[in-house]
């Protein structure tokens, strides 16, 4: 359908008017996610890859691997580097041209979410160092954008880090040979964590937002969390759009997240880890 | 067909010399666009979008007299093995603009001036043939977006390998086959009603009658893609579109 | 002659013939009619069209669409329908006088319309709403369902609405465009809601009204008849592919 960016009164009223009655267009609740469907193997170049879909929204993230010389200032650490690609191939608002402001808030937000949780051991990424590390890349394309790109870009990330295996590396050459070995990255299994973002809609706080409803809401907060011998821990955070939040709107978010880390925690760390 | 021997005798994957990969297709894979496909060939994945007609901006770019088709092609970072930096390059803008061509053969817009159609090509899984798997899927999404077409468009890779005329060349005899006469390697897409050329690229050496016994080749070669892209237009029942 | 409901691509034969003649989406090439566009074919009096069953929405004369106020222009406002250009509905084509300082109190940014088609150029799209059942929209919800299964769901002159209604006690409107205007109380909405999204998913399938009424049962509704609230502002049939179920 052809470029949509107004939302008619009508409509935004009618979703604030089921929302306030607990109620959405699709007959979730406020706190409900999507069906989360994963489905592995989308290019066997990469050395781990996944297509994530959140309901009709749509991500490839793929995972390579690269050699490169260290930073001066971390000579013994393997480089890690998430890049996200929001083509107008997955939606009729994405602009063309060089990645938007949305695109590398998306892969920003993302990266922060997996290198601040440690869940990537980078000392274990070096080959000789001050010479030779391994370099990570993350890559997420948008396929469909129906809303909530972040988690879907999230989870999709961990699902491929998770399943990604060390191609051979050719130490004659310096060079790798993309045969993929029985050895998976070095990852701290313990810290994994992922994003849950949260939309204030009216005055009701709603998980895994659809497209209009995402264009209707005053903030988003996307929380990543991770585990803390069973209890969630908060690992990184981005506020969204220019409304603000209040002590009882983060209350409820926080309540909120830490519920939906119980319910999905377990789920997405199997999809990640087996 | 391989005339006087050479050293190309066999292929890796006992395909004959004249053997399409299997193909697949889908129509339908992007909820949100005006008509979407995807076409596999071997490894090769392509998948294609249409948006459009719609207006097109800025508006000294409108042409009053008919409607403008936009092609742009991109491999995915993680479709080869070595990684591809994301966004354009050099390689893509120009197979975006002989696959605009392609496609422009057989597509009219007169009935839709001032505006635009937007056809996105990405490979998700490159195995050598991608600009045609490309040309495969954007052909069967422009009809599934409701496009005028005359007719519809079919496209292959066609080449020789030493002395030996291929069809449908994959990545080793493509890229990595460097002995003796080397490998040549033609993209062509043909047009479904009036069999004519649409894409027309070389890049190797051969004789005059050994390409044009390769351009025959293509048109076998593009009867039997055709019928793939049918049937996946044909199968569209259920479908969300 | 084969069978003459059947998909076509572009640039397959449908028939051959002189004595036929090609219509919208089709073309002739020597004795040949050949499709111009993908849908299903449709020979009635040697008459060869291609009805489109996919892609984005064209506007007709005539047609009845539903879209939102993008924007106000000294003279009328602009609606976003969902086409390539938006449709402009200029001040003289609404039911009563308006001064043109106070376009925005009669119709604002944001607000929903039902309008008719009035002409279609290359430039854009007019549309009126001097007629009865066209005018500005409040309440309820719009669901987009893309143009192409308007006909089924609208069914055989307007069956398939009806007994929606009947089942769901909501209002239905069916813009030409692919929208739908659901009002009603917010369970008859959701529940509306879902039996037009089975009735797209299963649009091509064969004895869809027998499986609607399953369904609508399956959600543990009954029909009635509706006749109370037939009243309401219909979609105008006259430009609508009729179902032929």
């Amino acid at each position: 359908m052809a470029s949509e960016k107004v939302i008619p009164t009508l409509q935004k009223n009618r979703i604030l008017e089921y929302l306030s009655e607990g109620k959405r267009f699709d007959s979730r609740t406020p706190e409900q996610y999507r069906d989360l469907k994963v489905e592995m193997g989308v290019s066997k170049n990469a050395e781990s890859s996944v297509k994530i879909s959140l309901g009709k929204t749509q991500v490839l993230v793929g995972v390579k691997l690269g050699l490169a010389t260290p930073y001066p200032d971390s000579p013994a650490e393997g480089t890690f580097m998430v890049s996200a690609e929001m083509h107008p191939m997955a939606s009729p608002n994405y602009e063309m041209g060089r990645p938007g402001i949305n695109a590398i808030e998306l892969s920003r937000v993302t990266d922060r979410g997996i290198r601040e949780s440690g869940l990537i051991d980078v000392k274990k990424l070096c080959i000789r160092e001050g010479e030779k590390v391994w370099q990570v890349f993350v890559d997420i394309v948008a396929l469909n954008d129906d809303g909530n790109m972040f988690d879907a870009a999230s989870i999709g990330a961990l699902i491929a880090l998770g399943n990604a295996k060390l191609p051979k590396y050719n130490e004659a050459e310096d060079k790798i040979e993309f045969e993929l070995t029985d050895t998976p990255l070095p990852l701290d299994k313990d810290v994994l964590s992922f994003s849950m973002t949260f939309h204030k809609i009216g005055d009701k706080i709603v998980a895994d937002v659809g497209l209009e409803e995402e264009a209707i809401s005053d903030f988003r907060l996307t929380i990543a969390m991770g585990d803390n011998g069973g209890e969630p821990r908060i690992t990184a955070m981005q506020k969204g759009k220019a409304g603000v939040i209040t002590d009882s709107d983060m209350e409820t978010i926080l309540n909120l997240a830490s519920d939906t880390w119980k319910e999905k925690f377990p789920q997405i760390k199997k999809y990640a880890f087996g | 067909m391989a005339g006087d021997k050479g050293i190309y005798t066999k292929r890796d994957d006992g395909r004959k010399f004249d053997e399409i990969r299997e193909m697949s297709a889908e129509v339908g894979i992007v909820d949100s666009a005006d008509g979407s496909a995807s076409f596999n060939t071997g490894h090769t994945k392509a998948i294609a979008v249409v948006r459009g007609p719609r207006t097109l901006h800025p508006q000294h770019m409108q042409n009053p007299r008919k409607g403008i088709l936009r092609v742009s092609y991109g491999m995915m970072p993680f479709s080869v093995t070595d990684r591809i930096r994301p966004g354009p390059n050099r390689r893509s803008e120009e197979i975006s603009k002989v696959t605009e061509w392609a496609l422009n053969s057989v597509v009219d817009l007169s009935e839709y001036p001032n505006t635009v159609v937007d056809v996105f090509i990405q490979i998700p899984q490159a195995d050598a043939g991608t600009r045609v798997a490309g040309i495969n899927a954007a052909a069967i999404a422009l009809a599934h977006a409701g496009i005028p077409m005359k007719e519809m468009v079919s496209a292959i890779g066609v080449g020789k390998i030493d002395k030996t005329l291929v069809v449908d060349l994959d990545k080793y005899e493509d890229s990595d086959f460097h002995d003796a006469e080397g490998s040549t390697d033609i993209p062509v897409a043909i047009t479904s009603r009036t069999k004519n050329i649409s894409l027309l690229q070389l890049d190797g050496k051969i004789s005059v009658p050994e390409f044009k016994e390769c351009v025959k080749n293509a048109k076998v070669a593009c009867e039997e893609i055709l019928k793939v892209q049918m049937q996946a237009l044909k199968n569209i029942d259920g479908g969300n579109n | 002659m084969k069978n003459t409901r059947q998909i076509v691509i572009p640039g397959e034969e449908i028939v051959s013939g002189n004595e036929f003649l090609p219509g919208e989406g089709a073309y002739r090439d020597g004795e040949a009619v050949v499709a111009e566009r993908f849908g299903i074919a449709n020979i009635s009096e040697k008459h060869v069209r291609v009805v489109p069953v996919s892609g984005a929405y064209y506007p007709r004369r005539g047609n009845t669409i539903i879209g939102t106020i993008v924007d106000i222009t000294f003279n009328g406002w602009l609606i976003d329908f969902g086409g390539a250009q938006n449709a402009f509905l200029p001040v003289s084509e609404v039911p009563r006088y308006i001064n043109r300082n106070e376009l925005r109190d009669f119709l604002d940014f944001g607000e929903t319309v039902i309008v008719k088609v009035w002409d279609v150029k290359s430039r854009g799209t007019d549309a009126s709403m001097k007629m009865r059942g066209f005018g500005k929209i409040e309440g309820g919800l719009i669901l987009n369902v893309g143009p192409n299964k308007v006909p089924r769901i609208i069914g055989k002159e307007g069956s398939m609405v009806k007994m929606i209604k009947g089942a769901t006690g909501c209002s239905i409107t069916v813009g030409q465009n692919g929208k739908v205007w659901i009002k009603g109380t917010i369970e008859g909405e959701l529940a509306t809601k879902k039996i037009i999204e089975f009735i797209v998913e299963n649009a091509t399938i064969a004895g869809l009204t027998e499986k609607v009424e399953k369904f609508i049962t399956g959600l543990g509704m009954k029909i009635e008849e509706v006749e109370a609230i037939a009243e309401d502002t219909d979609v105008e049939e006259e430009n609508t592919e009729g179902d032929k179920e």
